[in-house]
């Protein structure tokens, strides 16, 4: 069997006495959309935060594509990687915003060209060719001049998948990217990110979004109080949850 | 750019097209303002005369030394001293607030201490000091610290010239008012933007430079502007250790020929010129930095001109609201 995207094993987040996370395992293989429910401060968002190391995992173990997240095994001991380390290996991961963060000062090319100009060294020219692809490819191929607050909060969140789709990660993470829009502006972003995966991407997606995790999603994880309380084929586990608090949780939001 | 016109029609209702007429109405009227306005200009008036009726203006004494080359050669050192102080203290202003919002404990209370001391004594006080240096440090040394040997050493007083001095009091001074400054500019930049740009692998340094302080300056720059206003008048403090700068020049010609009032309007009226071009400097520079605001940029003095010379009628009442939403044609649906 290939090595699985991402594998999580006991990982486990404390912020001071509160505990975010209490143990959790999974695994994500290349080329599967998995996505993760569950009520607010069941902990999805900082898990996906500890794939990228923009958090600090505080025990278990986390890999990226067979390599520990944050940190380099050697001997039976743990080496913190160095700045340079991380960032080199962030770059391999995509992540888009519930709140886009777009960088209001540059417009929708200079957000997309940014990381590949200054972090990858890609040529100027080479980036912005590959820019209005990507800027296309998520329609928006008339907005290149754009500053973000020129746009909707739809076309700010495919800005946001073209940015960081603009950096070729291997691993898309995406939180709550749906939650922060208007109701009649999900369906752009939800089908920028089913043709994503379509197309192959590995995904994790903390959603709100029942039916996307329904219909595109290859596995479904619900998260509550910082466990996966149950996990599975998202068709079987929406149909026919097995525990009780997943069975809750789906009456009040299906 | 839609126009209201006054003459559209004076009766109230829908007009030919069917859609609804901009509200006509008449404006309160501010018997108060009237009078509270003849009171002040009445004022202004008096204040006006007397600059021409009294004497003691001496006029032409103002406009002799005006242009005269010591007035110049000091207005010369104070827009050096401002500028060079300025930028020096920009830039430790930068790296002392990145210091001070450190994780680095060691880091970020040595800043806070920076700040502490010299927002705490008076500016001429550290003047005086630099002027003094000399006296506290009679050598300044390059070697290896603490008993070690010595490779070059200076005497104090060649090393630190009273302009030298001028500068270390002023930049270093203004270093800590601009810490305070740029960290609020920090503060007020969204923590995401500082997420969003690490996932996508920039380093802490580059996501400062690129991201967050290019967003940080629309905040910075207006209190930015007055400390760069404060500090050209500042520069007036350095003639107590004997630099000759644009005031101490004056006193140094009303002392010959007791034409004191006079020669302070000369450098007060030095001093508002170069105001004034920086207060244009600035309107600029926030243009500048307002880039993808999503706040309609205040017009720029030649838009201004182009808008007044191009349109007919100025419409005083509620047109920028009844402007700003298109009436969508015949109403909804």
């Amino acid at each position: 069997m290939s090595v699985p995207m991402v594998s999580a094993e006991g990982v486990h987040k404390r912020y001071g006495r509160l505990e975010v996370l209490k143990g959790i395992d999974l695994e994500v293989q290349a080329g599967e959309v998995m996505c993760i429910i569950g009520p607010s401060g069941s902990g999805k968002s900082t898990f996906l935060f500890c794939i990228n190391h923009l958090e600090k995992i505080s025990a278990g173990k986390l890999s990226v594509d067979g390599e520990l997240v944050g940190y380099r095994e050697h001997k039976g001991r743990l080496y913190e990687l160095r700045d340079k380390e991380v960032t080199a290996k962030r770059q391999e991961i995509g992540m888009v915003f519930q709140h886009f963060n777009l960088f209001p000062h540059m417009t929708a090319l200079g957000n997309v060209i940014e990381a590949p100009t200054r972090v990858a060294g890609v040529r100027r020219s080479a980036a912005i060719k590959r820019g209005r692809e990507l800027l296309d490819r998520v329609g928006l191929g008339d907005k290149f001049d754009s500053y973000p607050a020129q746009l909707s909060g739809g076309q700010q969140q495919r800005v946001a998948i073209a940015r960081a789709l603009a950096m070729d990660p291997k691993l898309m993470l995406f939180d709550e990217p749906t939650s922060a829009l208007d109701p009649e502006l999900v369906g752009e972003v939800l089908d920028v990110m089913r043709e994503l995966a379509k197309s192959g991407m590995t995904m994790v997606v903390v959603t709100h979004e029942i039916s996307f995790a329904r219909e595109v999603g290859d596995s479904l994880v619900f998260m509550d109080g910082g466990v996966v309380v149950e996990s599975g084929n998202p068709r079987e586990v929406l149909s026919n949850p097995q525990h009780q608090r997943t069975q809750s949780f789906l009456s009040k939001v299906l | 750019m839609p126009e209201v016109s006054p003459s559209a029609g004076e009766r109230t209702g829908e007009s030919a097209s069917g859609e609804p007429e901009a509200i006509k109405a008449i404006p309160v009227r501010h018997p108060g303002r009237w009078v509270a306005t003849v009171i002040v200009l009445i004022l202004l008036a008096i204040l006006v005369q007397s600059f021409f009726t009294n004497p003691n203006f001496h006029w032409d004494v103002v406009f002799q030394y005006f242009v005269h080359e010591s007035v110049l050669t000091g207005l010369v050192h104070t827009i050096e001293l401002t500028v060079i102080s300025m930028a020096i203290g920009i830039v430790g202003g930068v790296i002392l607030a990145v210091m001070r919002l450190s994780s680095n404990p060691v880091l970020s209370s040595i800043s806070w201490l920076y700040i502490w001391f010299f927002r705490g004594t008076p500016l001429l006080v550290q003047l005086l000091f630099w002027g003094f240096i000399g006296a506290l440090y009679k050598t300044i040394s390059i070697g290896i610290p603490f008993g070690g040997p010595q490779f070059a050493s200076f005497q104090t007083q060649d090393f630190i010239s009273v302009f030298t001095a001028a500068i270390l009091g002023l930049a270093l001074n203004e270093a800590a008012y601009m810490a305070e400054i740029v960290r609020a500019g920090i503060m007020a930049v969204n923590e995401g933007q500082m997420r969003a740009a690490q996932s996508l692998g920039m380093s802490q340094f580059l996501a400062m430079r690129r991201i967050v302080l290019p967003q940080a300056m629309r905040v910075i720059i207006p209190p930015m502007g007055n400390e760069t206003i404060s500090m050209l008048k500042n520069t007036s403090l350095v003639s107590v250790i004997g630099f000759s700068d644009l005031l101490y020049a004056s006193q140094l010609i009303y002392s010959r020929t007791y034409q004191t009032i006079p020669l302070l309007i000369t450098a007060s009226l030095w001093y508002l010129i170069v105001t004034s071009v920086l207060t244009i400097g600035q309107f600029y520079v926030e243009r500048h930095f307002a880039r993808g605001s999503s706040r309609e940029l205040p017009p720029t003095p030649l838009q201004r001109i182009r808008r007044l010379l191009f349109t007919q009628h100025f419409v005083p009442t509620i047109t920028s609201s009844t402007q700003a939403v298109p009436v969508p044609k015949g109403g909804r649906r």
